[in-house]
C-alpha cells in the first residue's frame, strides 16, 4: 500500500503518462473514427440492399443473394473480435502489408465493423414511413432517387445517431486491439497494466478512454437533436 | 379522359386469393370532379392507387387519354406519374425536408433548375395560402396546412389529374370544407381532372359532380351525384345515402315503411303529410326525416309507417303520382 502512494511511484506515472498518453489518445480517436468510416462507406450501401432488395422491398434483389448477404453478416458478427483480428491476419498482410502496428488493426476493426453498421443502417431505413416511399414514387422518383433523396435523407437524425453507437463500439474494440499491437489507450491499458503492473497508468487509460466514449456520445447526441427536423424548435 | 375498362386486381397471399377489385369499368371526364365512396375494405385505395400504377392491375386497363398505362415501361410510367398526381390521407410530407424543398421536390426530380423550382413553389405557396411558411418544417404545421403543402407538391407539375385518397380524413370539419374548397378552386381554375376516394358523404356532396359507389370490390352504382344521392337505387348506396334507415327497419319489425324522397321545390311549399291526411285519410307516422343540399339544390328524405298494410299500399300509390316525388317501400 505504501509504495502505491510512495513520491517516486507517482512521479514514474506522471512520466509515462506525459510521454505516452497523448499520442495514444490521438492514436485511439483517429484509428476509431477512421475505422468507422471505411466501415460506413462499406456498410451504408450493404443497409440500403438489405432494405430496398427484400422481397416486398423497391427493388427486389434475387433471394439467394439476399440470402447470402444475411448470412455472411450474420457470420462476421457472432465471430468474437478477439478472434477475427487473428482470423483476417492474411487480408491484414494482403492490404498492410503487416499484421502488427496501429495500421494493420485499422483491417479487423472495420471487418468487425461494417456488418454491424450494415444493420444499424437496416434498422434506420426501416424506420421510414412506408407511405412516404410510396408518395415519392407516386411523383415518377426512379429507385435510386428514393434511396439517395427520400430514404438516406429522412433517416439521417437515426443514422446519425446509429453511427454514433458505432462509433463508440469501434473505440472499445479499439482498445483490444492493443493485443495485436494497435496502438493507442488499449495498447498503453495492457503493456502497463497487464505485462507491468502498473495498475494507475491502466487507470489513467481507462479513463480517457471513458472519457472519449462521452465525447463521441455527447457529439453525436447533439448533432441528431440539431439535424432532426421533425423536432418542433 | 381517363377509362377504367374491367379491371380488376386480386392479391394472392398463402392463405388464398383476395379478389379486391372485380370487373370496375368507370369513364371520368376531363376536368370533373369525380368521388369515389365505399366503406372500409371496399377497394377504393386499391382502385386509386391503379390508376397510377402503384398497384399493378391483374386484368383489364386503364387508359388515360387513350394510353394503355399498363403498358408504359418504367421510364414512361415515372413521366405520366407527374400528370397524374396525388395526395394522401397522411400527407405524407418529407419531414427532414422544409416545405418549400417539398414543394420543390418533384420538380427536383424531373430535373427542373433549382432557381426555377423555388420559383415555382413559391407561386404554388402562394395559391394554397402558405407562402409565408416556406422556410418551415412539416412538423411545425397543422394538418390541414400540411395538405395545403402536399397539394401545392401535387400541382408542381403541372398534372391533367389529381388522385385524392382519403385526402381530408384526418382533418377536422371546417379544415375539410378548406381543403375541399381549395380542391374545388384548382379544379376550376386549372381544369385538372380530380378524383376524389372517401368514405364520408358529406365530401362528395360538397364538391363532387359525378360519383361511383363501390362495394365489396365492384361497383354498386355510377352517376351524377344529385342522381344518385336523391334516388340511389342499389343497396350499397342506399345504404350510404341513408345510414339511419337500416337501424329504424330493425326496430320496427315486421311493419313495412315508405321512403319518400323531393328534390328541390317540393320541400318547402307542400304539407305533404297534411294533403296525403286530408285527401286520402290517411295518417301516417314520421318516423325520420332529413334534408341535405346537393349542388345547391335541397333533397329532403323521409321515413314513413303506417297503421294497416293498406293504408301503406295507398299512399305509396297516391304519394308516387305526384310529380318529382319518390316513394319506395324500404327493404
Ligand atoms: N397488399 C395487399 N395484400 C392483400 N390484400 C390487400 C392488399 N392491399 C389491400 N388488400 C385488401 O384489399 C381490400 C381493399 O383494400 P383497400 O385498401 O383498397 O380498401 P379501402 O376501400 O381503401 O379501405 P379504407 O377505407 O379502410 O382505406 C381489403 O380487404 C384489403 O385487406
Ligand atoms: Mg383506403
Amino acid at each position: 500500500m505504501d509504495r502505491l502512494f510512495s513520491q517516486e511511484v507517482i512521479e514514474e506515472t506522471l512520466k509515462i503518462v506525459q510521454r505516452e498518453i497523448p499520442l495514444a489518445v490521438w492514436e485511439t480517436f483517429y484509428v476509431t473514427l477512421l475505422s468507422t468510416l471505411f466501415a460506413v462507406i462499406i456498410g451504408l450501401p450493404l443497409g440500403v440492399l438489405l432494405v430496398v432488395g427484400e422481397k416486398d422491398g423497391i427493388r427486389p434483389l434475387p433471394k439467394a443473394l439476399m440470402s447470402f448477404l444475411n448470412v455472411l453478416i450474420n457470420i462476421l458478427r457472432s465471430v468474437p473480435f478477439l478472434i477475427l483480428m487473428i482470423l483476417v491476419f492474411p487480408l491484414t498482410r494482403l492490404i498492410v502489408g503487416t499484421t502488427v502496428g496501429t495500421a494493420a488493426s485499422i483491417v479487423p476493426l472495420v471487418i468487425a465493423a461494417f456488418p454491424f453498421v450494415a444493420r444499424l443502417v437496416e434498422s434506420s431505413l426501416r424506420e421510414i414511413d412506408p407511405n412516404i416511399i410510396e408518395a415519392a414514387q407516386s411523383m415518377g422518383a426512379s429507385e435510386f432517387e428514393i434511396v439517395t433523396k427520400v430514404m438516406i435523407p429522412e433517416s439521417v437524425p437515426s443514422l446519425i445517431s446509429n453511427f454514433t453507437i458505432a462509433v463508440t463500439t469501434v473505440l472499445s474494440y479499439t482498445a483490444m486491439s492493443g493485443i495485436i499491437g494497435g496502438g493507442g489507450l488499449g495498447k498503453i491499458a495492457i503493456n502497463y497494466g497487464y505485462y507491468r503492473y502498473k495498475y494507475r497508468v491502466m487507470l489513467i487509460a481507462v479513463i480517457l478512454l471513458i472519457l472519449l466514449v462521452q465525447v463521441f456520445q455527447t457529439v453525436g447526441s447533439k448533432l441528431v437533436v440539431k439535424l432532426d427536423k421533425r423536432l418542433k424548435k | 379522359m381517363i377509362e377504367i375498362k374491367e379491371l380488376s386486381k386480386t392479391f394472392s397471399s398463402h392463405n388464398g386469393d383476395f379478389e379486391a377489385l372485380k370487373n370496375i369499368n368507370i369513364t371520368i371526364n376531363d376536368g370533373e370532379i369525380f368521388g369515389i365512396i365505399g366503406m372500409s375494405g371496399a377497394g377504393k385505395s386499391t382502385l386509386v392507387r391503379c390508376i397510377n400504377m402503384l398497384e399493378r392491375p391483374t386484368g383489364g386497363s386503364v387508359l388515360i387519354d387513350g394510353v394503355d398505362i399498363g403498358a408504359l415501361s418504367a421510364g414512361e410510367l415515372r413521366k405520366m406519374r407527374r400528370n397524374v398526381t396525388m395526395i394522401f390521407q397522411g400527407f405524407n410530407l418529407l419531414m427532414q425536408r422544409n416545405v418549400l424543398g417539398n414543394v420543390c421536390f418533384p420538380l427536383e426530380l424531373s430535373g427542373v433548375p433549382k432557381k426555377e423550382a423555388e420559383k415555382r413553389a413559391l407561386e404554388l405557396l402562394e395559391t394554397v395560402g402558405l407562402k409565408d411558411k416556406a422556410k418551415s418544417y412539416p412538423a411545425q404545421l397543422s394538418g390541414g396546412q400540411q395538405q395545403r403543402v402536399a397539394i401545392a407538391r401535387a400541382l408542381a407539375t403541372s398534372p391533367k389529374v389529381l388522385l385524392c385518397d382519403e385526402a381530408t380524413s384526418a382533418l377536422d370539419p371546417k379544415t375539410t370544407r378548406s381543403i375541399l374548397s381549395l380542391i374545388k378552386d384548382i379544379n376550376k381554375k386549372l381544369g385538372i381532372t380530380v378524383i376524389i376516394i372517401t368514405h364520408a358523404m358529406s365530401v362528395i356532396e360538397e364538391i363532387c359532380d359525378k360519383v361511383a359507389i363501390i362495394d365489396n370490390g365492384e361497383i354498386a352504382e355510377t352517376g351524377a351525384v344529385s342522381d344518385v344521392f336523391s334516388s340511389p337505387k342499389s343497396r350499397a348506396a342506399r345504404n350510404l345515402v341513408y345510414p339511419e334507415e337500416r337501424d329504424y327497419l330493425e326496430r320496427s319489425s315486421g311493419q313495412r315503411l315508405l321512403r319518400l324522397v323531393f328534390g328541390g321545390e317540393y320541400s318547402a311549399d307542400v304539407p305533404l303529410i297534411a294533403k296525403l291526411a286530408m285527401d286520402k285519410g290517411i295518417a301516417a307516422n314520421i318516423i325520420m326525416a332529413s334534408t341535405k343540399t346537393i349542388g345547391g339544390n335541397a333533397y329532403g328524405n323521409m321515413l314513413l309507417s303506417f297503421k294497416s298494410d293498406s293504408d301503406f299500399v295507398s299512399a305509396k300509390e297516391y304519394f308516387g303520382s305526384i310529380e318529382k316525388l319518390a316513394a319506395e317501400e324500404v327493404q
